[in-house]
């Protein structure tokens, strides 16, 4: 058995390939909840169409998706020109510290300014988070690889001594939080009776402005042939570094819009040692998933934002163990690649045919 | 007659979408040198692939001595006898030359006696090599030499040579010519690998003609004019482009004066002094032989390695320090040598390679927006005027051959109507219909008064674009030939490194490293 390339990729197989991988998933899915026993229709039931059966369920899906499509929307940018930011993590702890700095800052007081005050910080500290692998890439040849990801952890130990420490409510009895924000600086809600909030909004208008930029700007264009040809970049003048700093700016700054955003909306207008589930790694996936395209990445983190979503429920309905969560993110990879590989090649069997055989 | 040395008996080679060898059938008798004629992309590579094992056929027969095989693998070819010196060398730079052919050879000889046999080979056949010399040392020249010993050190009773002219002086081409005879006299079969006709005239007793693929002929090259040999691979009568009245000196467009460079890359050649004037409406020609500081006297051209301001001059505006796409604004528009991510993006499709350089001559891109339609109407009116056989302006320039992605590359630079063209081996590896192509729109540029500079390693191909001629040695220029009036042997001289100004300096190549 081997593998032979395609004359011709099919358009259509190629965006018809990630709904594929979802439906072999179901498929898969089903079959692993009856090899364990559980009633697969019931189980699907409560893994994928209860949680967002109701007004409430699909403003929570929003929720959880808004941040992993705001951060994987940045990180795609980069990911076009070859440039590996993988740690978003640590840019959207530093956008919370920062953007929850000003709220503290300014904790008593009400106006309508803190709240784009807070985002600006957000931005900056994103922003200035990544500027530290853009500096070492460009001037050192540093791989932004390694710094971005050992900064995340950097970040997350920041976040833990300040709310440990200095930053820790007094009134809160020693436990590991801060104040809560004043009303002014936590995001208005867009739905009464739900969680969603302005963010997601935003997001989408970020999705939006993205999709323009990336196809119908010079600026798009440079992203690509950069990415796709440094050699031609360099022969059309395109300057590699220039796109490294952008790319890392710009994904940086979204994330840390996305940290503060969850301080200021879902995790209820205060800093905790724990802010986000990891939302920054798990964008890298939802960046391949929706091919890193934009409009792609708003579906991808709403698919994977259920399995979020659908592994808790599933848990409290049909009593499935948490680690179902994990398996059906690492079904649903496993399938798009699989199914990517297909698109680009053919199985053939049996040994290439011999002259004179 | 003998049984044949190789026979080859209907062989067909399919890869997906193209039929690269159909029903391919010839042979090759014992001491003789058999040429293999066709346009690049007619199927020689494919098929000697198949003879020495890289490839395997779908469907016909090889016989070997009369016998039958099946070539499996490059080992297998080499067991049998037959030795093949590719058109790329495969050669460690940083190893010595005995190193390098211990690597490749196939075992009996002790390493202890290698060197000895090595020097015994080169001896006996006038090629002279040292085993001990580093490869990053030597002359391109050199390196095919060691490529050649190493078939040679295990007697091959067919030696595959794939197009070894192609970077190699008059001067070497004599000497390895000399070599190839005299094996052929020992009883070694040759299959020669070449387009370039005056050579198979000189060099081959029989030559089987290519064509998409298909035997169109074989022929006795000797009784055959090169046009008429021609007409039989190309299938059509090529016009070559009428060599226009000389165009006598008019002021310069383009000035480098007083440019030296180290170089980047470690293997890479220093530019010292380099002194050169394109004037409008001349095609100036820089020869050499590869590796002697083209690359690095391109990038200066072209911007992407910028220098001080007033080295480079364009309509006496210093531009040294401007990159690529200021001075493609100015009208210095650039031809590179590798068309395959440097000229052309090839996951993009032709709408957005037309833009790669266009974008500011052509207003594709008004205050950074883009303007697909225009980009598209571009490239269609690229694709039209030159003749590019692709499958609409969203083809993917991956997806044509190296000769029409060529053209595109050709006609978006030239219908930018620029100042000056630099162009770097602009019918590299290209069919000798789009060379014709390529090489009247470069003159048709000049007769309108642009600067046209060509860089290439085909002296052919300069002597009959070109108005004057220089030649790159070591990292220097030497003074201008008119073209009409220069010696082939002139040329060659100045390639091997006897510079006129620098005085007699035998030894070929990097001289120039240590200034």
């Amino acid at each position: 058995m081997r593998l032979e390339k395609r004359a011709q990729v099919s358009q259509a197989m190629l965006w018809g390939s990630p709904i594929l991988a979802v439906l072999l998933t179901l498929v898969a899915g089903a079959l692993l909840f009856v090899v364990m026993g559980y009633d697969p229709f019931a189980s699907l039931r409560a893994f994928f169409v209860s949680p967002i059966n109701s007004t409430y369920g699909l403003s929570e899906l929003a929720v959880k998706a808004s941040p992993l499509v705001l951060i994987a929307t940045g990180l795609a940018v980069g990911f076009r020109a070859g440039v590996w930011n993988i740690g978003a993590e640590g840019q959207l702890t530093l956008g919370a510290i920062a953007g929850g700095g000003v709220a503290l800052l300014f904790w008593g007081m009400e106006g309508p300014w803190i709240l784009p005050l807070m985002c600006l910080a957000a931005i900056g500290g994103g922003m200035a988070w990544a500027a530290i692998p853009a500096f070492l890439r460009v001037r050192l040849g540093v791989s932004e690889i390694l710094v971005s990801l050992m900064l995340a952890y950097v970040a997350l130990l920041l976040l833990s001594a300040l709310v440990y420490g200095p930053w820790k409510n007094p009134e809160a009895f020693n436990f590991p939080e801060t104040r809560v924000f004043s009303d002014s600086a936590l995001l208005p809600i867009i739905l009464p009776g739900t969680r969603l909030h302005l963010g997601v909004a935003v997001t989408v208008v970020v999705v939006l402005l993205a999709w323009f930029f990336m196809t119908r700007t010079l600026f798009g264009y440079q992203v690509r042939v950069v990415g796709a040809a440094p050699a031609a970049a360099r022969y059309a003048g395109f300057s590699r570094d220039r796109m490294v700093w952008i790319s890392l700016l710009a994904s940086g700054g979204l994330a840390g819009l996305a940290g503060l955003f969850e301080v200021a909306g879902p995790v209820g207008g205060q800093l905790l040692p724990t802010i986000s589930p990891g939302y920054g790694f798990t964008a890298i996936i939802v960046a391949f998933l929706g091919r890193l395209n934009p409009l792609g990445i708003l579906l991808a983190g709403l698919v994977v934002a259920l399995s979020y979503l659908g592994g808790e429920n599933a848990q409290i309905e049909v009593g499935l163990p948490q680690a179902v969560t994990g398996v059906f993110q690492g079904m649903l990879l496993f399938f798009l690649l699989a199914t990517d590989v297909l698109v680009r090649y053919r199985v053939r069997f049996g040994a290439p045919r011999l002259a004179g055989a | 007659m003998d049984t044949p040395r190789l026979e080859l008996d209907g062989i067909t080679k399919r890869f997906p979408g193209v039929v690269a060898n159909d029903g391919v059938s010839f042979k090759v008798a014992p001491g003789e040198i058999h040429a293999l004629l066709g346009e690049n992309g007619a199927g020689k590579s494919t098929l000697v692939k198949m003879i020495y094992g890289v490839l395997q056929p779908d469907a016909g027969r090889i016989r070997w001595e009369g016998k039958g095989v099946r070539v499996l693998s490059p080992h297998f070819a080499r067991r049998l006898g037959i030795g093949m010196v590719f058109q790329h060398f495969s050669l460690f730079e940083a190893l010595s030359v005995e190193e390098n052919v211990a690597l490749g050879l196939e075992g009996d000889i002790p390493r202890r006696e290698l060197g000895e046999r090595i020097r015994e080979v080169s001896r006996d056949y006038g090629l002279p090599l040292d085993p001990k010399r580093h490869v990053h040392s030597l002359s391109v020249g050199e390196r095919q030499r060691i490529e050649i010993v190493r078939c040679l050190l295990q007697n091959p009773r067919l030696l595959i040579m794939d197009e070894p002219t192609s970077v190699l002086t008059p001067q070497e081409v004599e000497r390895l010519f000399l070599t190839l005879r005299q094996l052929a006299g020992e009883g070694c079969s040759i299959l020669y690998i070449s387009h370039k006709l005056h050579e198979l005239k000189a060099l081959c007793h029989a030559a089987t003609v290519l064509r998409g693929g298909r035997v169109v002929g074989t022929c006795d090259p000797a009784r055959e004019t090169a046009a008429s040999m021609a007409n039989l691979m190309v299938g059509t009568d090529l016009a070559a482009p009428a060599r226009p009245e000389r165009r006598l000196a008019r002021k310069p467009v383009l000035e480098v004066e007083g440019l030296s460079l180290r170089s980047d890359d470690p293997f890479g050649t220093h530019l010292a002094d380099v002194r050169l004037e394109v004037r409008q409406g001349e095609v100036l020609g820089i020869a050499g032989v590869a590796g002697n500081g083209q690359a690095e006297l391109l990038a200066v051209l072209a911007g992407e390695r910028p220098v001080d301001a007033n080295t480079i001059r364009l309509d006496g505006k210093p531009i040294g320090r401007m990159g690529t796409r200021e001075r493609r604004r100015l009208g210095l528009c650039y031809i590179p040598e590798e068309r395959n991510g440097h000229a052309a993006v090839p996951d993009l499709s032709l709408a957005d390679n037309a833009l790669l350089s266009a974008i500011d001559r052509k207003g594709l891109a008004p205050r950074g927006l883009l303007k697909g339609g225009a980009a598209k109407r571009y490239a269609e009116e690229v694709i039209r005027d030159f003749g590019v056989k692709a499958n609409g302006t969203a083809a993917l320039a991956s997806s044509l051959s190296g000769g029409n992605l060529q053209k595109f590359v050709c006609g978006r630079e030239i219908l930018q109507a620029p100042r000056v063209l630099v162009a770097a081996q602009p019918t590299w590896g290209v069919d000798a219909g789009a060379a014709v192509t390529i090489h009247k729109a470069l003159l048709r540029l000049a007769e309108e008064g642009v600067a046209v500079l060509v860089l290439s390693q085909d002296l052919d191909e300069l002597l009959a674009l070109t108005d004057r001629l220089v030649v790159i040695n070591g990292g220097r220029l030497s003074r201008p030939l008119v073209t009409a009036e220069a010696t082939t042997e002139e040329i060659g001289l100045l390639m091997g490194g006897l510079h006129d100004t620098t005085g007699a300096g035998g030894t070929a190549g990097r001289a120039a490293d240590a200034a």
